[in-house]
C-alpha cells in the first residue's frame, strides 16, 4: 500500500522546518532582551497531574514505581520561582495521552513562562507583544473578552449564571448536534465554547478571554467577585486557542483543596488516581511569589506562521509515525 | 465484543450506534484548553445509508461492527432473494431486496459484485461500475445524427431506465455506469 510505504517520511515540509526554527530563535531572543531566563525542568515526574481532563502517560520504572511524562512543566517551573530562580521561560515537550486531531498531538511543543510582579492582565499584553513579533501579519491590539462577554456575544447567554438548557438552545439555534450524554454544567460550557464561541474568536487579531467560571480556574486565584471568577485567560487566533495563563495560586492549603477535590472526581469518574506533587505542595509553603504564568501551544504558533490547517504540517513525525 | 475508544476513531471505522452499524465518515477532536474533550462524528448508517452527526465525551468507548467486504459471483433471483456464490470456497449466500437497493436493476446473471457483511449476514450489494445491457425499447433511431447531444429514454433488458443519444437503437448493446445510471458507449457482446 502506497501509505505503508510513505510512512516514515515526515509530514512536515522542509519550509515549515525552517520556519519553526526561526521561530524558536525569535522566541528565544524575545525573552532574552526581556532578562527572562531559559531553564529546564525534568520531563518524568514521580507526580502526575489530577486534573481530570488530562490523561498522563505512564512509563514503567524497573523494580521501583512509576513515572509519568509532564503533561507540563508547570509545577518544576513554580518550585524554581520558589527557589528564587526570579522570570524564567521553557521551551519543551509535553505529553498527553489521547489528545489527537487537526489541532492536537498527544506529544507537543510548550512555550511557558512566568513573570514575577505581573497579574493576567499584564501578561496578557506580553502574550500580544511576543505573538505580533513571531506574527508580523497580526493586528498589534488585541481584543479583550470576559468569558461572560465571550458567551453573550456569541452564544447569546451569560455562563455565569445560565444552566444547561441555555447551552442547548444556543447549540440547537446554530444547527449544532448536542452532545448525547448525561454532562455536568462545566462539561455543557467546554462544548458549547469548544464549538460555538471560541471557532468566532482571534481574527485577524488575538482575542483574549479571561475571568474563567471559578469552577474552571485550574490553578489561577480566584477572585472574590460576585459571582467570583477565576483569574485565568485564553489566548485566540483564527478560532484556534494558543495559550493559557494564570494570576496564580500561591496558597498552599487551596492548593492542597484543590488536588483533592480533582481527586474525587477522578475517583468518581472511574479515572486511574494519579499521585498529587507535595514537592510542588511544599514549595507553595515556603512561599511562591507573586506572579502569573502562561503556556504557550508552540506547534499552533507555527501552524498560524505557516496558514496551515492541520498540526501534521508542522511536526516532523506526528504520533501516528512516531 | 470488540470496541473502540474515541481515540482509535479515523474515517472508515465501523461501529456500532443504537444498535445499527454505521461508517465514520469524519471525526474531529474538540478540546477547550482546559476542559472536557469532545470528538465530532459523521457517520454513514450502513443499513440505511443516513449520514448524521453525533456528539461524544473523548475517552467512551463504542462497540465495533463486524463488518467485512467480500467479492462474490451473482448467480440468480429467486424473486424474493437474491443469490451469490463466494468464488473462494463455493458457499452461497442470498441477499433481500433491502441490501440489494438499486443493484437488481443491473444484473443477469454472473456477474461479479461486492457484498457488504454485517455479523456474516448481507447488508449492501454494489453491482459492478459498468454493465454491458441490450436496448429492448427506445424510440427509433435518428441515422446519422451523432452530434446533436439530444437523449432520449431506453429501457434495458433488466428493466433499467437510463437516458441514451439519439442514435441509439433497439437490439444494439451498450455500455452504463451503475454508479449514477449513466450511458457510457456502445457496445460489443
Amino acid at each position: 500500500m502506497r501509505c505503508e510505504e510513505e510512512h516514515w517520511r515526515p509530514t512536515a515540509s522542509p519550509a515549515n522546518f525552517r520556519l519553526r526554527a526561526e521561530l524558536l530563535k525569535k522566541a528565544r531572543a524575545f525573552f532574552d532582551a526581556r532578562g527572562v531566563l531559559e531553564v529546564e525542568t525534568p520531563a518524568l515526574s514521580h507526580a502526575g497531574a489530577t486534573d481530570r481532563h488530562l490523561a498522563s502517560f505512564c512509563v514503567k520504572q524497573p523494580h521501583t514505581g512509576n513515572l509519568y511524562l509532564q503533561t507540563s512543566p508547570e509545577f518544576h517551573m513554580k518550585r524554581l520561582l520558589a527557589a528564587g530562580a526570579g522570570d524564567i521561560y521553557q521551551l519543551c515537550k509535553v505529553f498527553r495521552a489521547g489528545e489527537a486531531g487537526r489541532q492536537h498531538n498527544p506529544e507537543f511543543t510548550l512555550l511557558e513562562w512566568y513573570r514575577l510582579g505581573f497579574d493576567h492582565r499584564r501578561l496578557m499584553q506580553e502574550v500580544a507583544e511576543l505573538v505580533c513579533r513571531l506574527l508580523p501579519d497580526v493586528d498589534a491590539e488585541p481584543d479583550y473578552l470576559s468569558y461572560r462577554q465571550a458567551f453573550e456575544r456569541y452564544a447569546g447567554f451569560n455562563p455565569l449564571n445560565g444552566n444547561p438548557a441555555n447551552c442547548r438552545a444556543a447549540l440547537q439555534q446554530h444547527g449544532i448536534t448536542p452532545p448525547p450524554v448525561d454532562l455536568d454544567y462545566d462539561a455543557w460550557l467546554d462544548f458549547t465554547a469548544g464549538t460555538l464561541v471560541y471557532p468566532a474568536l482571534g481574527q485577524g487579531r488575538i482575542t483574549f478571554v479571561y475571568d474563567y467560571p471559578a469552577s474552571q480556574a485550574a490553578l489561577a486565584r480566584i477572585r472574590a467577585d460576585d459571582p467570583p471568577v477565576a483569574e485565568r485567560f485564553e489566548a485566540f487566533l483564527n478560532g484556534m486557542e494558543f495559550a493559557n495563563g494564570f494570576h496564580e495560586l500561591a496558597d498552599a492549603t487551596e492548593q492542597q483543596q484543590r488536588f483533592e477535590h480533582d481527586l474525587e472526581l477522578r475517583a468518581a469518574q472511574g479515572l486511574p488516581p494519579v499521585l498529587m506533587d507535595g514537592a510542588l505542595l511544599a514549595a507553595l509553603q515556603s512561599g511562591l511569589p507573586v506572579c502569573a504564568g502562561v503556556a504557550l501551544g508552540f506547534d499552533r504558533l507555527v501552524m498560524l506562521a505557516a496558514k496551515a490547517s492541520s498540526i501534521e504540517d508542522v511536526i516532523a513525525f506526528p504520533f501516528a509515525r512516531a | 465484543m470488540a470496541s473502540y475508544s474515541t481515540n482509535e476513531f479515523k474515517a472508515g471505522l465501523k461501529i456500532i450506534i443504537d444498535g445499527d452499524p454505521y461508517n465514520i465518515i469524519e471525526n474531529e477532536f474538540v478540546k477547550p484548553g482546559k476542559g472536557q474533550a469532545f470528538n465530532r462524528v459523521k457517520i454513514r448508517n450502513l443499513r440505511t445509508g443516513k449520514v448524521l452527526d453525533r456528539n461524544m465525551k473523548s475517552g467512551e468507548t463504542v462497540e465495533a461492527a463486524d463488518v467485512v467486504e467480500m467479492d462474490v459471483q451473482y448467480l440468480y433471483s429467486d424473486g424474493q432473494f437474491w443469490h451469490f456464490m463466494n468464488p473462494e470456497n463455493y458457499e452461497q449466500l442470498a441477499a433481500d431486496a433491502t441490501a440489494m437497493g438499486d443493484a437488481p436493476q443491473w444484473l443477469k446473471g454472473e456477474e461479479a459484485c461486492k457484498v457488504m457483511l454485517w455479523d456474516g449476514r448481507p447488508l449492501a450489494v454494489t453491482a459492478p461500475v459498468f454493465a454491458v445491457l441490450k436496448v429492448t425499447e427506445t424510440d427509433p433511431g435518428l441515422r446519422g445524427d451523432t452530434a446533436t447531444g439530444g437523449t432520449k429514454a431506453a429501457k434495458l433488458e433488466t428493466g433499467a431506465s437510463v437516458r441514451v443519444p439519439l442514435f441509439i437503437n433497439e437490439g444494439e448493446l451498450i455500455k452504463v455506469d451503475t454508479r449514477n445510471a449513466t450511458y457510457v458507449a456502445r457496445a460489443k457482446e
